[in-house]
């Protein structure tokens, strides 16, 4: 036991030395969860298009001025001929261009009938529905402005309710995926290169002829930062509860548990990750490289996992970060009980327990 | 001359030694351009519904059809009463309830009004919103449907309309993965060219073999260079390779001229590189690089307008992407690949790109002493 404190202190003082590393560790979950929760928000504000008013009439005139007033958009330029709609596009700023046909006012009161077209910039096919959805609204607006008067009939009110989230803020999917992308990659990746670099440095002979059974360098290496991310998992519940608003439902010591669950899932995955390379470019290589990208878009927090292919949502459940945002997000947000979440909880126990087979076996004793 | 060409021998020949690191660089890449744009899907197309008909009328069951033939809603299954469709929400097994109160039918031909509840699982507010706008234009279509049924047509006619035609330009097929594959590639060059820079001066610190190359009679700029042009032609070798998957696997290929977006990359890999090696030479061990690294990539990239748009951020955000060298590689693929951009379009990506070549391999050989 003493033997251990000893190999305690002696990392503690490795990591405590580094104070640069250090403050990334604890502060890179400040910055990314409040980017998610200020920077980015799936709402539409102030986008810039371009108009093409071939009428110039007062009808025109007073949709313009509705568009220009609406949060929405912002109006970057006003074209005068067709030809200059794909330029303004190929220079790269607006999402949308409005083009009113001409005698817009006049075909609207003599024939009832007057058209207006809508052009999106379709390489992000989401963004242009959306914006597309939004322009059609405010114009939808004048029309039943124009119409108050007279109301259509037979009319089917639809009536919305926004389950969980009514303000529709970004920060109830954005935490639990943060949580299990950063949870995740700073234990796999701290772990791995803190044993690797032993090996590189040639080190690891020594830790291993000492009087510690191996099996406790590994574990003396481990839980300095199983504690980090303990303390990175309350700044970011503290956090999310005080400064982005988000409650917690549930049980407070079941989010806990789980937390420490997955964190040893983690962890487990970084000492495999450090049996099986030998220099610390490698382990980083395998632990950025190699989870960021499947961990944000196998995990089902960036892109809802139903909608993928068979093959992929096969995938997504090796991503043991697809398990643990489940769990958050029920226990968070939803408030369920461990009664709808054991399944999850014995497959995070599940790759744990493989994770360090696997190492057991691959852990060489003798370098 | 001829002490760049040894240097630039060294730093191949340890690169070619290393077949895991070797390996991975190009495996890795290659594996994950591949399968993960696939995921990379928002197309909502599978919508779980739980419908809680309590009127059991023609025209309730008419809606429930419309919605179900739609082709973005799938019926999970019918429940008795709101709170049992909210239960099927909590166990995720339904994204959206729709519920018909009782006298949907009767009022809407008495009163000529009625009225019916959608509730979302809203966690998602961007799945949500999606959900509820699809259900609320289906909607629309069923209601003017019983109009023109029930409405001789004069009458409607009447009014006056504003007819909106929408047209998507640049995708008409909406394809997300047209837009996802250049920015993953713009990614994984990326991330390539910058975790391999950052660690390499680094390296020879903590090993102590930088000594040796501080005794020699190597200018700074030199050293410099042999350490820049070795990852310079593998960031561009990965790049080749990521166009030629994304022709292959997916059918993409740049609209504008392959010459410019090689350019640029160049230009580009040459600003990163920089970067990367000003990291390696203010980090004291390669740890430290590596997570110095770590916060640098995650923040570039995720202000770098790969899945959330840049246009949507506030505007501190927005001034943030100014000096974000990844957001105008991303642009800039994206600009080529789908609109066939110019070289002219795409000037001032060009003219910023190299003010942070320059400045950041300014930096580099600056921050390089040759003493200890």
């Amino acid at each position: 036991m003493k033997q251990l404190l000893t190999f305690l202190t002696k990392e503690f003082h490795h990591i405590l030395r580094d104070t640069r590393s250090l403050l990334v560790l604890l502060g890179l979950p400040i910055v990314q969860l409040l980017i998610f929760g200020f920077a980015i928000t799936p709402e539409i504000r102030n986008t810039d298009i371009a108009i093409l008013d071939n009428a110039k009439d007062e009808t025109t005139r007073q949709i313009i001025n509705k568009i220009e007033n609406s949060k929405y958009f912002d109006i970057d330029r006003t074209l005068i001929k067709n030809d200059q709609i794909e330029k303004a596009f190929k220079t790269g700023k607006i999402k949308l261009a409005i083009v009113f046909q001409e005698n817009f006012a006049d075909d609207l009161l003599h024939t009832n009938k007057a058209q207006v077209q809508i052009i999106a910039d379709a390489t992000d096919p989401n963004q242009a529905t959306t914006l597309i959805n939004y322009a059609s609204a405010v114009i939808m607006d004048y029309q039943s402005e124009l119409n108050s008067q007279n109301k259509l009939p037979y009319t089917i009110n639809t009536e919305t309710r926004m389950l969980y989230n009514p303000q529709l803020k970004g920060a109830y999917t954005s935490v639990p995926g943060v949580m299990g992308m950063i949870l995740l990659l700073i234990s796999a990746m701290m772990t791995s290169i803190s044993i690797v670099k032993e090996k590189e440095l040639g080190t690891m002979e020594i830790l291993l002829v000492s009087p510690m059974k191996p099996w406790f360098v590994i574990i003396s290496k481990v839980i300095p930062y199983f504690i980090i991310s303990l303390v990175n998992v309350a700044t970011i519940l503290l956090l999310s509860v005080f400064v982005l608003g988000l409650p917690i439902q549930g049980s407070l010591f079941l989010l806990i548990f789980s937390t420490v669950l997955y964190i040893f899932c983690a962890l487990s995955l970084g000492i495999l990750i450090s049996t099986i390379t030998d220099t610390q470019q490698a382990a980083m290589l395998i632990s950025l490289l190699g989870l960021m990208l499947p961990v944000v878009m196998l995990s089902g927090y960036a892109f809802p996992i139903t909608n993928m292919p068979i093959i992929l949502q096969v995938l997504s459940n090796f991503v043991p970060a697809k398990w643990y945002i489940i769990i958050v997000k029920g226990v968070m947000i939803k408030g369920i009980g461990i009664s709808q979440i054991w399944k999850e909880l014995i497959i995070l126990t599940g790759m744990t327990i493989l994770f360090l087979l696997i190492s057991v076996k691959r852990f060489k004793i003798r370098l | 001359m001829r002490i760049l060409f040894f240097l630039l021998r060294k730093e191949f020949l340890q690169i070619f030694r290393n077949r895991l690191i070797l390996r991975m660089i190009f495996a890795l890449p290659v594996i994950q351009l591949i399968i993960l744009p696939n995921a990379a899907t928002y197309e909502v197309k599978n919508i779980t519904l739980s419908v809680v008909d309590q009127d059991h009328s023609e025209y309730s069951r008419k809606l429930i059809n419309k919605f179900t033939s739609s082709g973005y809603f799938k019926l999970a299954n019918y429940s008795d009463t709101y709170n049992q469709a909210l239960d099927q929400v909590e166990k995720d097994n339904a994204d959206l309830i729709v519920e018909i109160p009782k006298g949907f039918e009767r009022d809407l031909i008495r009163d000529s009004e009625t009225k019916i509840l959608f509730a979302a699982n809203a966690i998602s507010g961007q799945t949500a919103g999606l959900a509820v706008a699809y259900a609320n234009s289906i909607v629309k279509d069923f209601n003017s449907d019983i109009r023109s049924e029930w409405i001789s047509p004069p009458r409607f006619n009447a009014l006056p309309l504003i007819e909106i035609t929408a047209s998507n330009w640049f995708n008409p097929q909406m394809n997300y993965k047209k837009f996802i594959v250049p920015g993953v590639l713009a990614l994984l060059v990326t991330l390539v060219g910058f975790l391999m820079s950052s660690l390499n001066i680094v390296k020879e610190k903590e090993i102590g073999t930088i000594e040796q190359l501080n005794v020699s009679p190597i200018k700074k700029y030199q050293f410099i260079l042999s350490k820049l042009i070795p990852f310079w032609f593998l960031g561009l070798i990965v790049m080749s390779i990521g166009f030629l998957i994304s022709f292959i696997v997916y059918g993409i290929y740049p609209e504008g001229s392959f010459w410019v977006g090689y350019l640029f990359a160049g230009i580009y890999l040459i600003a990163l590189l920089g970067f990367g090696l000003l990291t390696s030479l203010m980090a004291e061990t390669q740890q430290q690089a590596m997570f110095i690294s770590y916060f640098f990539m995650l923040v570039f990239i995720l202000l770098g307008g790969l899945f959330s748009p840049i246009e949507n951020m506030p505007d501190w955000a927005q001034y943030l992407t100014y000096i974000n060298p990844v957001s105008y590689f991303i642009d800039t693929m994206r600009m080529l690949v789908l609109k066939g951009s110019s070289f002219w379009d795409l000037r001032f990506h060009f003219l910023i790109i190299t003010g942070f070549a320059v400045v950041f391999n300014g930096l580099a050989i600056w921050n390089y002493k040759k003493t200890v």
